[in-house]
């Protein structure tokens, strides 16, 4: 009977097990799945004139359908419309996110920075859908029109509460004698800041910041509403603009340019995974 | 002198936040205020009308708000049964060894994919898929919103939930393991009793993240304005309807799309609060 019963418990023991690593296998499944079918619909895309070339218009795209040659042009407004308003917001959250971090790691018991910190925690929960229609409104509104400046301020605020977690959680885990140190050597604060734990932590800062360009670059929803699309390449920053994620939203819409999907997001993903792995990367190498 | 410059900059830095978070309440209440105006608070959550014919013009959240909670906790149950092992798989039977960071690697690279090319992947494939085996005719609607949704939500639920795993005390497990209990016993009655709420907790924050979720749920449940009948009818959720339509709306529709913002905000801003005051609690214990 004992010897049974045991019997019953190694056999439940062994049968987690491979449940276990069934369904955990299983989730690497998507990941596979989604690279695969982007890698194979999207790769033969890929060429030269596709990052140089722009979108092109329906009527052209259905011309090239009905003679049976690949439609022309290519994501080159998307491309150059995700870089400038990338760098516009990145220009500015960058700095203020790593001096709204190092803020809260300095001062991480007053009341003040309490709320900072959990408002911090409630805009990085705001669903981006809501960021765009709120940027909408301050500032598509005031500016009587859709432009690159409204889809940076989108990603600005999308960007900010990452870096600012990301510096604090660094700046917090950094001893505390290497900031004793400095200040014993005679520095001031700011001094001992700049010189010693910002360099110390510059790996976590900048793993963070690789962090929030990836996890920003290929939001759509916000940058609708504020960005809008533009089908050529355009550097005022005061017109509407395009992003790649746009064009890949724009493509999904229009029977004529469904082709383009997959070149697009295949480039929008092998980015995205790529600026992960690095972050990844430069984490573990910044760690030992 | 540059310690009190050095103060403010700083404190002039923290001091965007308040301002960011108040603009965004600020924006959302003062243009949703006409929607709750015209309908009050309670007819326009609790209506299911949505119709724009001009004279007529009649909008309630109710469709939507339906929608968002069908797709959320379905998502949440497909989530549930991936996410847990893949916790188990890193924080205790491989914990520290290359598989299990091959695991996250890979659980942490599908959180990194941008929500639209979730949604091409399923309506390309996993719709036809649904459309062939006969589940619904048109393929797009609630159900298949989750499925994307749960793949997209495994990762954030799977990770913290492996932080609390990793941390039970290896005393208590070996206290178990040489009273005889097997592997499968002390998950059953060592790690998950004292990883339990901190467990819980990465589920409501994955909660969160599954309610906001825009892209995917456009793209997959068929953006019909009606309360879903079963779970593979089309509908619409709260951030939908706003993808959809906010685009096209003036006056009263554009002020009930604020409406239906407002309450996705507080939800959201409810639900992750409980989920980060629960994680604080299970970090301190």
């Amino acid at each position: 009977m004992t010897h049974l019963k045991t019997k019953h418990r190694l056999l439940a023991d062994k049968a987690m097990l491979w449940i276990v690593c069934l369904f955990a296998t299983l989730t690497a499944v998507p990941l596979f799945a989604i690279l695969g079918e982007v890698l194979l619909r999207g790769y033969d895309q890929l060429s030269w004139s596709f990052f140089t070339e722009t979108t092109p218009t329906a009527y052209k795209a259905m011309k090239a359908i009905e003679a049976g040659e690949p439609i022309p042009g290519g994501i080159a407004n998307g491309i150059i419309g995700t870089m400038i308003m990338l760098g516009m917001a990145a220009i500015v959250a960058v700095p203020t996110g790593i001096l709204c971090g190092a803020f809260l790691a300095e001062n991480p018991k007053n009341r003040f920075s309490q709320t900072v910190s959990y408002l911090t925690d409630l805009l990085q929960g705001t669903p981006s859908v809501i960021i765009g229609i709120v940027t909408y409104m301050w500032v598509v509104v005031p500016m009587k029109g859709y432009s690159a400046i409204a889809g940076s301020v989108a990603l600005f605020v999308m960007m900010l509460p990452l870096i600012i977690r990301s510096t604090e959680e660094t700046l917090k885990i950094l001893p505390a004698s290497l900031k004793e140190a400095g200040l014993a050597l005679g520095g001031n604060r700011a001094r001992v800041m700049l010189k010693v734990q910002l360099p110390a932590a510059f790996g976590g800062i900048f793993t963070g910041v690789l962090l929030a360009i990836s996890r920003v670059i290929g939001e759509t929803a916000p940058l609708m509403f504020t960005a809008l699309g533009c089908s050529f390449i355009r550097f005022s920053i005061d017109k509407p603009i395009s992003a790649v994620p746009l064009l890949i939203w724009e493509f999904f819409n229009d029977p004529n340019l469904q082709e383009l999907i997959w070149g697009a997001s295949l480039f929008l993903l092998l980015f995205v995974l790529t600026l992960n792995l690095t972050a990844k990367y430069l984490a573990k190498k910044w760690n030992q | 002198m540059t310690d009190k410059l050095y103060k403010v900059l700083l404190f002039v830095a923290a001091l965007t936040m308040p301002i960011v978070c108040g603009g965004v309440v600020y924006a959302l209440v003062t243009d949703a205020y006409e929607a709750f105006e015209h309908f009050g608070f309670i007819q326009f959550l609790t209506s299911k009308e949505w119709s724009y014919t001009e004279g007529a013009e009649q909008y309630g959240a109710l469709p939507f708000i339906t929608g968002t909670l069908m797709t959320t906790a379905l998502a949440l149950i497909f989530c549930i049964p991936f996410s847990l092992p893949v916790a188990l798989f890193v924080g205790e039977y491989f914990k520290g060894t290359k598989v299990a960071s091959v695991l996250s690697t890979v659980t942490d690279l599908l959180a990194g994919i941008p929500s639209i090319i979730y949604g091409l992947w399923g309506f390309y494939t996993l719709r036809p898929l649904i459309m062939a085996l006969g589940i619904s005719p048109q393929g797009s609607g609630v159900l298949t919103a989750s499925l994307v949704l749960a793949i997209m939500i495994v990762p954030y639920a799977a990770s913290l939930s492996a932080e609390f795993i990793k941390m039970v005390p290896n005393d208590l497990k070996e206290g178990a393991y040489s009273l005889g209990a097997t592997r499968a016993e002390v998950i059953r009655k060592v790690v998950f009793p004292v990883a339990g709420s901190g467990v819980f907790s990465s589920y409501v924050l994955a909660i969160g993240r599954a309610l906001g979720e825009t892209m995917t749920v456009t793209m997959l449940i068929g953006n019909t304005n009606n309360i879903p009948e079963s779970i593979t009818s089309t509908g619409n959720s709260m951030a939908s309807i706003i993808a959809n339509q906010f685009g096209e709306a003036s006056d009263l529709r554009f002020s009930s799309l604020i409406a239906i913002g407002l309450v996705l905000f507080l939800i959201t801003a409810v639900i992750n609060m409980i989920g980060k005051m629960m994680i604080t609690r299970a970090r301190i214990s």
